[in-house]
Formats: structure tokens, sequence, C-alpha cells
């Protein structure tokens, strides 16, 4: 679905050392209906290559491919972005707002994507009223109601507490598997994305680079499983290699 | 909330109505028998009593003078409005035309009104003096509308607008749903900062035209003054602070109005 060819970025800021390299030479492939994590620690250039995947940074060097054109995609922040002088439902329709869709048909999509996310009887709570967890929860719905094939997802969870965290992970992986998407996940999780992910990319620090791309072991049915143990063992394997865990 | 919480949001309002009038009838009673104990001439200082007497006796021209005020005010808050939004909404779309124009806007800004008010009268034209008024009190008051607005417009969720874009948002979708209703309690904050300031201006203005021409409440004062009617003098100058407060209030209800769903500053339990 996505293809990262040599992807390069560097961020100026009128120094004469040039700036930051956020990213080197970056390639990686997600298939479509796969569901991929990019970890590393903070600072990695993990949100950088995830903006770029969207389009919302072009690259300095190399290439962003989409082999079966753009995908519609959807794409939820660190934090949950939304517009807090407006209700859930609103939030839920902006991007069919923006499309132009018609009033009615968007509300009716985005009360779906809600409930979806389980927030059924909260359409019309604003942003204040509801704790963390929902916040995240209606940032999903948002990202879920243009109905996208590629699904972004910036550190999603890392504000929550652990039991949220948990969740609205087995949540976002019922949605993976209810819609067949395609998931791309940031995150700085080792325990996240063994469990979450079918396959992990470790990226370095500074400048970002991918380090190892990781397929995980099958039978991942819980987090505590052995399959998940072991996963995590060879995730933190591949970071130590990758010299992330100064 | 909690059942106390109600309890003390009851009872804070009576409070806040009850402390500042009995301050006020405590000045008003001391200041009444100052007067008559030490027999202060009425030119000086008039009783509180004379002055509601004076207000009683010129009730009807008083309110004429209050009239014209009030709408030069009012002209001069909604143009200062429509000008301060408009030229942030031209800064939040260019910052070339915000880097190039902010300067002046502080110039005119810090430059006392006062000085360029008689250049305005001369130009604007003695028999035109209504508008020649509202322009100089649209001056004092566009600043803060300026200002509030330019930061509310900027203070946008960058990852927010990042969202928009995803989907393909013009410019004007992201200022109608993003980029103003961010704006909002900045530009509320602002224009109760100009309501003040578009009466001071009228105020100013009418001193500058002087007498003859406006018809106002400050022309009320400075020919009480002449004429060495200070209870009348006193009565002009408190339906002044009143009106001031008057819109105030105005402002501070529309801001409530407006924010108490979603904003900080408006919400009062924390539930």
């Amino acid at each position: 679905m996505i293809t990262l060819k040599g992807a390069g970025k560097r961020f100026s800021s009128n120094q004469k050392d040039g700036g930051t390299e956020a990213l080197r030479d970056v390639s990686f492939t997600v298939g479509a209906g796969e569901f991929v994590s990019l970890l590393g620690p903070s600072g990695c250039g993990k949100s950088t290559a995830l903006r770029l995947v969207a389009g919302l940074l072009e690259p300095d060097k190399g290439l962003i491919e989409y082999p079966g054109g753009k995908p519609e995609i959807g794409f939820v922040f660190q934090e949950p972005t939304l517009m807090p002088w407006a209700d859930a439902l609103t939030n839920a329709r902006l991007p069919l707002d923006l499309k132009g869709l018609s009033r009615g048909e968007a509300d009716r999509r985005a009360a779906a994507a809600l409930a979806r996310v389980g927030l059924k009887g909260f359409e019309h709570a604003y942003a204040r009223e509801l704790s963390g967890g929902m916040k995240m929860r209606v940032s999903i719905a948002r990202a879920l109601a243009s109905q996208p094939k590629l699904l972004l997802l910036d550190e999603p969870f890392a504000a929550l507490d652990e039991i949220t965290r948990n969740a609205l992970g087995d949540d976002l992986l019922r949605l993976w598997r209810e819609d067949g998407l395609t998931v791309l996940f940031v995150t700085h999780s080792v325990g996240e994305s063994s469990y979450l992910s079918q396959r992990v990319l470790v990226m370095t620090p500074r400048p970002g680079r991918v380090a190892g791309d990781i397929a995980l072991p099958v039978g991942r049915d819980s987090r505590l499983s052995p399959p998940t143990i072991q996963a995590q063992r060879i995730i933190s394997d591949a970071l130590g290699n990758a010299g992330a865990l100064a | 909330m909690s059942q106390s919480d109600l309890q003390k949001g009851g009872m804070k309002r009576p409070l806040d109505i009850l402390l500042p009038v009995i301050v006020a009838a405590l000045v008003l009673g001391a200041w009444e028998w100052a007067v008559a104990h030490w027999q202060v001439p009425v030119y000086v200082l008039p009783a509180p009593s004379a002055i509601a007497r004076a207000f009683a006796d010129n009730f009807t021209s008083l309110m004429l003078s209050l009239f014209s005020t009030l709408i030069v005010t009012v002209q001069a808050f909604f143009a200062a409005c429509i000008l301060g939004v408009a030229t942030a909404i031209a800064f939040s779309q260019s910052r070339l035309l915000e880097r190039t124009l902010y300067p002046y806007a502080v110039v005119l800004q810090v430059t006392p009104v006062v000085a360029i008010a008689p250049l305005i009268l001369i130009w604007v034209g003695f028999e035109r003096i209504n508008l020649a008024l509202t322009i100089i009190a649209t001056i004092v008051a566009f600043f803060p509308i300026l200002a509030g607005a330019t930061l509310g417009l900027k203070s946008a969720d960058f990852n927010l607008i990042d969202l928009t874009r995803l989907y393909g948002a013009s410019r004007l979708q992201i200022l109608w749903r993003i980029r103003l209703p961010t704006a909002l309690p900045y530009l509320l904050s602002g224009m109760k900062t100009a309501g003040g300031l578009a009466l001071i201006g009228a105020v100013v203005a009418e001193f500058v035209a002087g007498s003859g021409t406006a018809t106002g409440l400050a022309w009320r004062i400075v020919e009480s003054g002449n004429r060495l009617e200070i209870a009348t003098l006193f009565a002009a100058l408190a339906l002044l602070a009143v009106t001031g407060i008057l819109i105030f209030a105005a402002l501070s209800l529309l801001e409530w109005a407006l924010l108490r769903r979603w904003h900080e500053s408006a919400i009062s339990d924390r539930s």
C-alpha cells in the first residue's frame, strides 16, 4: 500500500550546520491489510516518517509511493486534537464536512463511527466533559468517519493510563480486523508493538533510520501469552542492536 | 457538582452584589454628612442628594446627551470590531502583510488620540461631527480587537490544521472551521476592553470637539463646569460611569453565553 524509498528529511532552523537531520535513507513497505509498528525512542523521527506517509510533509530526498494510488487516510495524533467548541458528533464529522457531504449523511456516518468506538450516547458531549480515553475514542472515530483504507496513528495512547491504553489497543485490533484496514502505528512501547502489530520497524535515533524489520511470531492472543513475551524479547534485542538502548 | 458547591455558588451571587452596595451606601452617607457638617459650597462639592436632584431636574436633557454619546460609542465599537477582525484575518493569511503593517497599527495605538483628534475634526468637518467623533473613538477601540483577534487566529492547533489539510481543506475552510472558533475567546476578551475604550474615545472626542458642536455627555460635563453647575456635572459623570459598567456587563454576558459550553474561562464548576 505504501513504499518509502530512501526517504530523507532535514529541518532547517537558520543554522549554519544545516539544521537537524530527522530522517536518513528510510526505506520500508507496508502491504495492504498489514498492522505495522514504527518503534523507536523519542526524537528518532517516527512522527516525521508518519507525516511523510500522510503527505503532510514532503521528503527532501527519496520517494514515497502508493502502488494502488493514494488511499483514503485516517490520522490519529498523540493528543486527541479535538475542537473544544464542538461536541463529539461535530468533531467526528469534520472530515466529512470538509469533503462536502450532506449534513444528514455526515451525521449518520459520524454517529456510526462514534458507536463503533463505544461512544453511543455521547454524541453531544463536549471534549471537556469526556475523560482522556473517551477523547481519544472521539479522535479515532473521526479518523474512521471518512472510511479510510490506511490508518496512521502517532503514539495515540502514550498519554493514557495503562488500563485505558490496553482497552483502546484491543479496540484498535478489533477495528483493524473488522474493516480490513492497513495500520501504521508509531509507538515507543515495546509491549504495545509486540501485542498489536504483525511487523515492527525498529528505528535508530538522530538521524532516524530503519535498523530492523521484524516479523513477529503468530499466536499472540493476549499480552502475556508466550509468543507475545517472545516477541518482546526479539524487539528488545533489535532495539539493542540498533543502539537505541544507550 | 456536590451539594456544598451548589450552596457556595448560590451564596456567592448575593454577596457579590451586597458587599459593593454596602460600601456605596457607607460612602454616600459619609459624603452627605460631611458636606452638611462642614457646609461645603455646592460649587465645590455637592451632596449626593443635590446630585440626585440635579439628575431628576435635567433628566430629559441628560438622557438625550447620553443617547448622543452612546450612538457614537456603539458605532465606534462595531466599526472597531469589523475593522479589527478584518485586519487580523488579512494578517493571518499573509505573514508578509502582518510584518509590513503591524508596526503602523502599534503607532496608531501609542499615539495619544487627543493629539490626532483635531486633525480628524478638521478633515471630516464640523458639519459631520458624529462621523468625526465615531472615527476618533474607533481609533481608540481598534487595537485591542486587532491584538486579540490576531493572537487568537494564530493560536489554532497546528495538528488540527494538519488534519484538515489531510482532507483537502481550503484556506477558507481552515479559517472558518478552525481559526475563527479558536480566536473567539481572545476576540471576546479584546471586545471587553474595546467596549470601554469606545466610550472613552467618544468622550475624549467630544472634549476635543468642544461645546456648541457635540451634544453628548462629555459636552454636558464641560458646559456644567463652565457654568459652575457642579451637581449636574456629577450627574453626567455618574451616568458615564454607569454606562461604562453596563457596556462591560453586556459584553461579559455575551462572552459567557458564547463560551460557557467549552472554554475554561467561562466554566465555573470543575466537576
